[in-house]
């Protein structure tokens, strides 16, 4: 019988096949480091003696705790600044690479990956953060781990690793004008629910999915784990070589024709069997939105807030209650009134050049609305400067908008980009937990065009709600 | 091998009258913010230790190392944070009648000692100990007993958790056994495999 994608990946990295009721013992080719939930596994490595097996299979960088202003002063809160200065003596001490605050190659761990090259179809990719999924879209197994796991690879290069099953999920037809990836992955997430995925392997497949640039595909694969998959996938095609090529980690002469046919095979077989299949119809999708505190509380823009009492099952209902509630939110209430007092457009979802460059279509010759904060935070120190170099940052900070430095920011409550209790946000990252931007925040996921309209008419929007934009006066 | 082998043990038995002591409890989340996998001892029980009738406020109770607890052990958020706290302070063992599957896992990752005995046998140790503060338990991990002066209990530990233990190996001692079979991986490996050194850009 043939092998999925998954398994096909899974089968080239197993060292050791464990015995009866044993785990397999699979090999990692890249190790990505942050601050947060590395420093005990270092510290663990240091009491038992061991050193780092693969330095060169392993790369750090700063992104969780930052600021993303005055990156020149020194971290105003003792517990990050610890995280950081910890990293930073780990990697000193055990041969690690780091790209620290300030370094061109710094970023959000799971945008550096991709843009050095060092994330290539059919490795296996691990970091302790879940959404280390992100670089499935190159066709590779990547998933998050816990600490202990983190000091395991350090030590070992390896991970012993339960078998999963496989999840199709298949985009058939075209999106719509206006849709994007987001909002493919919100809709899988609203279909299947926060738990769907769980003990999966997605893969997503299907005309919708092979339409889609390599940087909207690491959008789609970064939210997987919001369905409670372990790693999201997709076939490596001529566009992910093409993204690779020209990358400073890419193969290069005869080693990247090796690299591409190894890469080709790299797909499900016909005859491959997936132990779960889901379909969805791309042409039926609107710009999703979600409304309450789990990826999988979601509705189409142009629609309202649910009715829990129109739900059928007493869990979802009384959760569907606790999240309105935590929200400041009616049932019916059209999701388009729904007035914000911030935008975030960043995060390891949609903070990379291409996002960039939509949220500037859209803002272009507009003005955020008033009363509104506008933050637009690159994912990493080189989409900053890929930005600044087409005048995007010009065009945010016209619009009335913030234009910062690199970082994770507002997707979540650890460093000081964050919500204050009530503050509403339509926001480009990956959680609305309660508390997830900063104590008693409001989150609203949005794709990158629906959080830029939105700043702009201060109501959850879509560029189609949007008057024509002022025109540069002819000359 | 990064753990010490477990064969037996002997120290002050400590009765902990409680049950559902969820990892919560074990240590707060205010100590999660550290960037040490020791010297969590001042967090364990935190919130109990402020209360001056806590048994381990108390004289020959302070030097245990064997936690004997109610049923319910360590339940609550997965921290492995938890299993820290009771080694830094110096227990090998937990004994109860029921434990938490994750922290019975990530105990038994770390070297500590969860054995699984009857509610009633508890209760006599209780006894026993309460009776005697600061008497002696000898847990045998061979033998699976644990016994405090002439009562002999027995509990339940699992075979592939026993032998992890007895050996001192920790997930990572298990693996570099195999050692062999990762050099022979990575000699195998294609050349053309990134890696992060050199720094390209
Ligand atoms: S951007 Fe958000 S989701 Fe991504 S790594 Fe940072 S904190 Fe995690």
């Amino acid at each position: 019988m043939g092998r999925t994608l998954a398994e096909k990946v899974w089968d080239a990295h197993v060292v050791r096949q464990g015995a009866a009721g044993e785990p397999d013992l699979l090999y990692i080719d890249l190790h990505l480091i942050h601050e947060v939930t590395s420093p005990q596994a270092f510290d663990g490595l240091r009491e038992a003696g061991r050193p780092v097996r693969r330095p060169d299979l392993t790369i750090a960088t700063e992104d969780h705790n930052i600021p993303t202003v005055d990156i020149d002063k020194p971290i105003a809160d003792l517990v990050s600044r610890t995280q950081v200065d910890t990293l930073r003596r780990n990697a000193a001490e055990f041969g690690v690479r780091i790209h620290s605050l300030g370094d061109l190659d710094q970023g959000i761990v799971h945008v550096v990956g991709p843009q050095t090259g060092l994330t290539q179809p059919g490795m296996t990719v691990v970091c302790g953060d879940s959404h280390t999924s992100t670089h499935g879209a190159f066709g590779a197994l990547a998933f998050g781990i816990g600490t202990s796991e983190v000091e395991h690879v350090l030590a070992t290069q390896t991970l012993p690793l339960a078998p999963f099953k496989t999840m199709a999920i298949t985009v058939d037809g075209e999106l719509p004008e206006g849709t994007t990836s987001k909002d493919i992955i919100l809709a899988v997430i609203a279909k299947i629910g926060t738990g769907g995925g769980q003990g999966y392997v997605l893969e997503y497949r299907g005309e919708a999915i092979r339409a889609l640039s390599m940087e909207s595909r690491l959008t789609v694969c970064n939210m997987s784990i919001e369905a409670g998959a372990r790693a999201g996938m997709i076939a490596p095609d001529e566009k992910t070589f093409a993204y690779i090529q020209d990358k400073p980690h890419a193969p290069k002469g005869a080693e990247w024709d090796a690299a591409v046919e190894w890469w080709s095979t790299l797909k499900t077989d016909d005859d491959a069997v997936f132990d779960a299949e889901v379909v969805i119809s791309a042409a039926d999708l609107e710009p999703f939105v979600t409304w309450g505190t789990n990826p999988g509380q979601g509705v189409p823009l142009s629609a309202s807030v649910p009715d829990p009492e129109q739900m059928a099952d007493a869990g979802e209902r009384a959760a569907a209650e606790r999240s309105l509630e935590y929200m400041g939110l009616a049932a019916g209430t059209p999701m388009r009134e729904i007035a914000v007092d911030t935008v975030f457009i960043g995060s390891c979802t949609n903070g990379r050049i291409e996002d960039l460059r939509i949220a500037a279509d859209v803002l272009k010759g507009r003005r955020v609305a008033d009363g509104v904060r506008l933050m637009v935070v690159p994912g990493s120190v080189r989409v900053r400067l890929q930005a600044v170099e087409e005048g995007l940052d010009q065009v945010f900070l016209d619009a009335g908008g913030e234009w910062r430095g690199a970082g994770c920011s507002m997707c979540l409550g650890m460093n000081p980009d964050q919500l204050t209790v009530g503050e509403r946000a339509a926001s480009t990252s990956n959680r609305n937990f309660e508390g997830r931007q900063g104590k008693g925040g409001r989150t609203h996921l949005v794709s990158v065009p629906v959080a830029a309209a939105t700043a702009v008419r201060g109501t959850l929007s879509s560029p189609a709600d949007l008057a024509p934009a002022a025109q540069p006066a002819l000359v | 091998m990064a753990l010490e082998p477990f064969t037996t043990h002997t120290g002050v038995g400590v009765p902990l009258r409680r049950s559902n002591v969820d990892t919560d409890q074990i240590i707060p989340a205010v100590y999660l913010k550290r960037v040490t996998k020791t010297g969590f001892e001042d967090g364990l029980f935190a919130a109990w230790r402020n209360d001056e009738s806590f048994v381990l406020n108390q004289e020959p109770f302070r030097a245990g190392s064997v936690l004997v607890a109610g049923p319910d052990f360590g339940t609550g958020s997965s921290r492995e944070h938890a299993v820290w706290a009771l080694k830094d302070y110096g227990f090998r063992v937990v004994l109860s009648s029921r434990f938490a599957d994750i922290f019975r896992g990530n105990s038994g990752k770390q070297g500590l000692l969860a054995g699984q005995m009857a509610q009633d046998d508890v209760e006599l140790l209780w006894k026993l100990l309460e009776n005697e503060p600061g008497a002696q338990v000898t847990v045998d991990l061979e033998a699976r007993t644990a016994t405090c002066g002439t009562s002999v209990f027995s509990f339940q530990v699992d075979d592939y958790t026993r032998w992890r233990l007895m050996e001192g190996l920790d997930d990572i001692g298990l693996t570099l056994r195999h050692e062999d079979a990762i050099d022979a991986f990575e000699a195998e490996r294609p050349s053309w495999k990134p890696k992060t050194l050199p720094v390209l850009s």
